[in-house]
């Protein structure tokens, strides 16, 4: 177990090297950063002094290493346009991405699971049809499309829910469902696959043999069983939904890290774009490699890295 | 039916028609392909023929009928899905519009596809080293927020359509690597490969004459896939003001367009924003209908 953990550790560090550098060097490509900070229209002279006194004059390499290093120790530079430090102004703002983020999950979850489970357990019958249909939606419906008709129902008709903000918890609700149903539908039909599986093995007709009551053996004996590629499948949403944010925070007017992302591409503010981009990336690697070892303590035939 | 086979064996139906027309008669009955298909088709038709089809030019600005409503709201025939907030023609928008989605979904999905199938049949044929870099570049690829590095690109290289198509293209490839490494695995298993390689065959030769037609079904199903996936992506950068730019009919940019009259003439987002529904409904339906009829007899 240590030996596969540590093997994982390993690929996930790489992962997360390459991804810097990617980071690094696409918004590089983009254009001259010393005129993106002067501004248009400076003279050269004063593009020629904004690009030694950032460095930019440096070999490109030495520049990634030294931009690494810093961001390694939390210092991600300053932003062009906030004129502000960017690490401070992203720890500002992930709270509210991250409170979405785990309430979407935690919305797909509790809709999936039991729905993927009672579709599996009742195929053919209704309930296998309506989970079918909430699926078959939800991977069809465009999330910022979604986000708007739930603010033209609940906020402006029916005055529910505020449409934008989050000054009170409700403004939470909205964004949860538009963030939860995005995942919902790969997460119910993992589950439904995996309970049909599950149901058909010995060891559950042994389990009803016994006289085992029929929801025990549904959610005790199969569910343990075949939850295992949905905890992989949750961690892999949960990381897209991090990096889908931008989609639904500027719907809702929701000041967290994916609005931040938005405004600082609008504004060609590359180090809070790069910064952004980097951090998104290592939720998603740390999520996915949590998934791993968590699959492997769960079941030590996947051990074997 | 074929003649012959009526007359020998009419009990053994499985023997009789070639396995092209089996596959067609599977698929005719198979519900959710023909909806899928019918409804692709129609968009498609639509798209090809915009110009003979549109009752006005998408682009012409008509100032005296700004925001006209649609027939099913009490606006008059003249316009039968109303203005825009320009008194642009609402149906011919949309009619143009579906050429744009439908061009960036099925060009982006080529390119993912070409990709795609590279690394994850390469991975798949070699495993070992070569499969270890596929994967490796997979996770990285899966690591990088999608939706974010489409929109820093599309920022700093401008919203054409080719830059639209290109990022998407260049995004959306792991499903294939992923889908075509497993499929590409089995296939090696299988003794025609072993015989290609005894006879002598060239590389190129198996990959492109044994492997790739065997794991074709799986990748047209991760290109209607991937398809639904660019255009909603499409839309949604469009809609971010990132994507395709104005005043071309996008459906993702008539929605942010109808935004800023959400309050009053909500009916602005909610058109293009059912047609967006529909037409990755139905891709995803085609999608799903080839799998199942696809599928070797027995497997689901």
């Amino acid at each position: 177990m240590l030996k596969f953990v540590l093997t994982k550790i390993g690929m996930a560090a790489l992962v997360a090297l390459t991804v810097s550098f990617i980071s690094f060097i696409l918004l590089f490509m983009a254009g001259d950063p010393a005129i993106a900070i002067a501004g248009e229209g400076a003279s050269g002279e004063v593009i020629a002094a904004v690009r030694s006194q950032y460095g930019f004059d440096r070999p490109l390499l030495v520049q990634y290493v030294d931009w690494l290093m810093r961001a390694l120790s939390g210092d991600f530079g300053m932003s062009y346009y906030f004129k502000t430090p960017v690490s401070g102004m992203i720890a500002e703002r992930l709270p509210v991405t991250m409170t979405i983020g785990f309430l979407g999950m935690s919305f797909a979850l509790l809709l999936a699971i039991p729905m993927g489970v009672l579709a599996a357990a009742f195929p053919n019958t209704l309930i296998d049809r309506l989970a079918l249909g909430i699926a078959v939606v939800g991977q069809a419906i465009p999330s910022f499309w979604f986000g708007l008709i739930l603010i033209v129902v609940f906020s402006v008709n029916l005055g529910w829910v505020p449409a934008s903000g989050t000054r009170q918890w409700t403004g939470y609700i909205l964004p949860m469902i538009v963030l939860g149903y995005y995942a919902t539908p790969a997460i119910m039909r993992l589950t439904r696959a995996g309970m049909l599986d599950v149901l058909s093995a010995d060891y559950i007709r042994t389990a009803r043999a016994k006289g085992i009551k029929p929801r025990r053996v549904l959610f005790k004996h199969a569910l343990r069983n075949a939850i295992i590629p949905v905890v992989s499948l949750a961690a892999v949403q949960l990381g897209f939904m991090f990096g889908g944010s931008v989609v639904v925070e500027t719907i809702f007017a929701l000041h967290g890290a994916g609005y931040l992302a938005w405004e600082s591409i609008s504004r060609n503010d590359l180090p809070t774009m790069q910064a952004l981009i980097l951090i998104f990336a290592m939720f998603y690697i740390t999520f996915t490699f949590l998934a791993d070892v968590l699959n492997a303590w769960l079941d030590p035939r996947l051990r074997t890295a | 039916m074929s003649h012959t086979s009526q007359t020998i064996s009419p009990s053994l139906p499985a023997a009789s028609p070639a396995p092209s027309r089996l596959l067609a008669r599977k698929a005719l009955k198979h519900r959710g392909f023909m909806v899928g298909f019918s409804i692709l088709l129609f968009v498609g038709l639509t798209a090809l023929f915009a110009p003979l089809i549109a009752p006005y030019d998408p682009y012409k600005q008509d100032l005296l009928a700004r925001l006209a409503p649609p027939v099913f709201l009490g606006g008059d025939w003249k316009h039968l899905l109303g203005t825009d907030a320009l008194g642009r023609d609402y149906l011919s928008r949309l009619i143009y519009g579906a050429r744009v989605s439908l061009l960036i979904g099925f060009t982006a999905a080529l390119i993912s596809a070409v990709i795609g199938t590279t690394l994850g049949v390469l991975g798949g044929y070699f495993g070992g080293k070569v499969d270890a870099v596929v994967m490796f570049i997979v996770s990285v690829r899966l690591a990088l927020p999608a939706t974010l590095v489409a929109l820093a690109v599309v920022a700093l290289f401008g919203g054409s359509l080719t830059v639209v198509v290109s990022v998407l293209g260049m995004l959306l490839w792991d499903r294939f690597a992923v889908v075509l490494r497993s499929a590409t695995m089995q296939v090696r298993q299988m003794d025609y490969i072993a015989a290609a390689e005894v006879l002598g065959a060239s590389l190129p030769r198996i990959l492109f004459k044994d492997v790739l037609p065997n794991v074709m079904n799986q990748l047209i199903v991760v290109v209607t896939l991937e398809m639904a996936h660019a255009i909603i992506l499409e839309a949604a950068l469009s809609f971010l003001g990132l994507g395709v730019q104005p005043p071309t009919p996008s459906w993702g940019l008539m929605i942010s367009e109808g935004k800023e009259m959400l309050l009053f003439e909500s009916w602005l987002i909610t058109i293009p924003g059912i047609a967006l529904f529909i037409l990755v409904f139905s891709i995803n339906m085609l999608g799903d209908g080839i799998r199942d009829v696809t599928a070797p007899e027995g497997r689901n």
